[in-house]
């Protein structure tokens, strides 16, 4: 039996918590409160209390998918990639770099979001980047 | 936030408005009581009666959508006592007279009209708020989610300076954000007119920066916000939309409007843990991981840059965010060779100057505060500390002005929607959560026991919804928590969508739409 406890943060709410997760012979079984952090002091709300369990959720996706006649059927990553790239590249030559929008996400890390608005102003090479900070 | 969490239960007064705070945010809740258990004033101002309402020591419920008049009503109060920061006003401050010739007509009696606020409460929110120092201002989205959210908050920032509250410990102006990274996702440069740490891409220094950084020539025009693409979809100007972990369907106003600007699109991608409303539409799907799969960092809403790490490898065939973006860009003809969330993390605190200081190692298990521009820099626990950002605190004369739309005949309730306590957001994360599932099932609507009994519906009868946009059948909860006249819908729920009804009319300059306030008529379902 392999037991881990690896420390993070919530994903729910800007509150930020200190979270601990059980990890037991690489399945993820319970989330714990941070006695020693900052925010919240060895306390969650209920949402973290249950953090792992949208991660264990047998609903997650598990493959990329591609719509192929109408229908969203699971696919290669090669081929899901691929298939975007020759779709957006027409369209950029088509229409131009600003016919193309980008939504970053409030849920995702900040070394991700730094890739998202690099992705639209260098590669895409438009500023039509936002994310649902208003919503 | 100006302000960190742990500071507010040392305020001597907190302000508590537009901010389901225990339902929402309850560790930082917590930190009200602790302040109440210390001997705090708390003020609270919310169109409902929240949780937080009980334990207030004045507590009102103004009109929907009457905050500039409420804010501008206490200052005119305060004014008119003296109760003022003088000295902190003469100071740290400018265009205070043009201000204070604004909030002179919002007499109690005025504001009463406008907000329903009874005068002696008023009076008494001004008196404590302005007496007891430091105090603290807690908001969230019941202030920003208006067409006059810009406002909404300028008027909140003109409260706070007036009583010289910002630049103090335990004081400022605290807005609560609602996602676990959108401080972060602001702070990278998600948005169209700035690069990362707010660096305006209509600046030509900026530009070059990033240009060379990245060794590609790049726009200087400012793009489409959220609100902007929308449109330019149905205009047909935008023809392809990459969605990353965002779930639109269900969190954009106007739900039909959207879906007819999704289908006018030539490709939509969407990347994402769930299969979501907004994926269902999409051409491709791209499969992204959770939080326990992931190494990276979040910034929370103190601006508190901490790290997250990877507990479980990806499951099945999914990849990190970071990995997609970078196979994408590299089959576009950019190159992206990452082997890490660190290098990543390396390269952009070289153009990120407020969070230059910071590497993994000295994050820690308690990360740091920005703005953190060196390498000795402890980072910063609250802003504006002698002096302000810009230079002098501004204040603004705001007006108050009418939501974009009002009960009338043929829709005669207000509404209003939010969130409640063990859902998030669009619930995509939460209703898969068998103990969170548990707790609450199905969407409803909050609606007065008077009103109840006129309409003649009963506690968990279905009832149908419709505005001007769009309807939906949901059960009835009749409850005290919102007064007669006004109902309330939470979000989370798809299958009685709160966005169908919301009115996507929005703030001119935040671009932010007014999920806050619309009319609504109810009837009993047939």
């Amino acid at each position: 039996m392999d037991f881990k406890i690896i420390p993070s943060v919530c994903s729910y709410c800007g509150t930020g918590c200190g979270v601990l997760f059980q990890v037991m012979d690489g399945r993820l079984v319970d989330t714990l409160p941070m006695k020693t952090h900052p925010v919240n002091e060895g306390k969650l709300c209920i949402k973290g209390w249950n953090l792992h369990e949208h991660v264990v959720s047998d609903k997650r996706l598990t493959s990329p998918m591609l719509k192929k006649n109408g229908h969203l059927q699971e696919a290669s990553w090669d081929d899901a990639i691929q298939t975007t790239v020759e779709k957006l590249k027409a369209i950029i030559e088509a229409h131009g770099p600003d016919s193309v929008g980008v939504l970053a996400s409030a849920k995702i890390t900040n070394e991700e979001n730094y890739l998202v608005q690099k992705f639209a102003r260098a590669v895409i090479g438009t500023n039509n980047v936002d994310h649902c900070a208003r919503l | 936030m100006t302000n960190s969490i742990a500071e507010i239960e040392d305020s001597a007064c907190i302000f508590i408005t537009g901010s389901n705070t225990s339902a929402c945010h309850p560790l930082i809740a917590r930190r009200v009581f602790r302040a109440k258990e210390k001997g705090a004033k708390l003020i609270v101002a919310d169109p409902r009666n929240i949780q937080l309402s009980r334990f207030a020591d004045v507590a009102v419920t103004q009109r929907l959508g009457s905050d500039v008049a409420m804010l501008n009503g206490m200052m005119h109060i305060i004014l008119k006592n003296g109760w003022q920061a003088q000295s902190y006003i003469e100071e740290r401050t400018e265009e205070f007279e043009e201000f204070k010739a604004a909030v002179e007509s919002y007499t109690p009696d005025k504001v009463e009209q406008i907000a329903g606020i009874a005068q002696n409460d008023l009076e008494k929110m001004a008196e404590l708020y302005a007496t007891n120092s430091p105090a603290s201002i807690l908001y969230a989205m019941g202030i920003t989610q208006h067409t006059t959210g810009v406002d909404n908050v300028k008027s909140i920032c003109n409260l706070a300076m007036l009583c010289g509250n910002v630049g103090v410990k335990s004081g400022g102006v605290n807005p609560l954000r609602g996602q676990n990274n959108v401080q972060g996702a602001c702070d990278m440069g998600g948005l169209p007119n700035v690069f990362p740490a707010y660096q305006p891409v209509t600046v030509e220094a900026n530009n070059e920066k990033f240009a060379k950084a990245w060794g590609k020539a790049l726009p200087g025009k400012i793009g489409y916000t959220i609100t902007d693409m929308v449109r330019a979809m149905i205009d047909g100007k935008l023809k392809a939309l990459y969605v990353v972990g965002e779930n639109p369907m269900l969190s954009d106003p106007d739900q039909h409007h959207l879906v007819k600007a999704l289908e006018k699109l030539d490709l939509l991608i969407c990347q994402d843990i769930f299969f979501t409303e907004t994926a269902e539409k999409a051409d491709v799907v791209f499969a992204a991981v959770s939080v326990a799969e992931k190494d990276g960092t979040y910034t929370n809403t103190e601006r508190r840059c901490m790290k997250v790490n990877k507990a479980i490898d990806p499951i099945e065939n999914t990849l990190n965010d970071w990995e997609i973006i970078s196979k994408l860009s590299t089959a576009m003809g950019y190159e992206m060779n990452y082997e890490s969330p660190e290098q990543i993390f390396d390269e952009l605190t070289t153009v990120t100057p407020s969070y230059g200081g910071m590497t993994y190692e000295r994050l820690g298990l308690d990360g740091l505060q920005w703005p953190c521009p060196n390498a000795d820099h402890p980072g910063t626990q609250f802003l504006h500390k002698d002096q302000f950002t810009r230079g002098k605190g501004l204040f603004h004369a705001v007006e108050y002005l009418d939501p974009a739309e009002m009960p009338d005949e043929e829709y005669p309730y207000w509404l209003t929607t939010g969130r409640m306590f063990a859902h998030y957001h669009t619930g995509t994360m939460t209703r898969v959560s068998p103990h969170l599932d548990t707790e609450q099932k199905t969407g409803y609507v909050e609606i007065n026991p008077e009103d109840a009994k006129t309409l003649g519906v009963n506690d968990g009868e279905t009832v149908r919804l419709s505005t001007r946009r769009g309807e939906t059948e949901i059960p009835a909860r009749v409850s005290n928590k919102v007064v007669p006249g006004l109902l309330f819908v939470p979000f989370h729920f798809a299958e009685s969508p709160a966005n169908i009804l919301t009115n996507s009319a929005f703030d001119p300059i935040a671009k932010i739409p007014e999920y806050k306030v619309c009319a609504v008529k109810i009837e009993k379902a047939a």
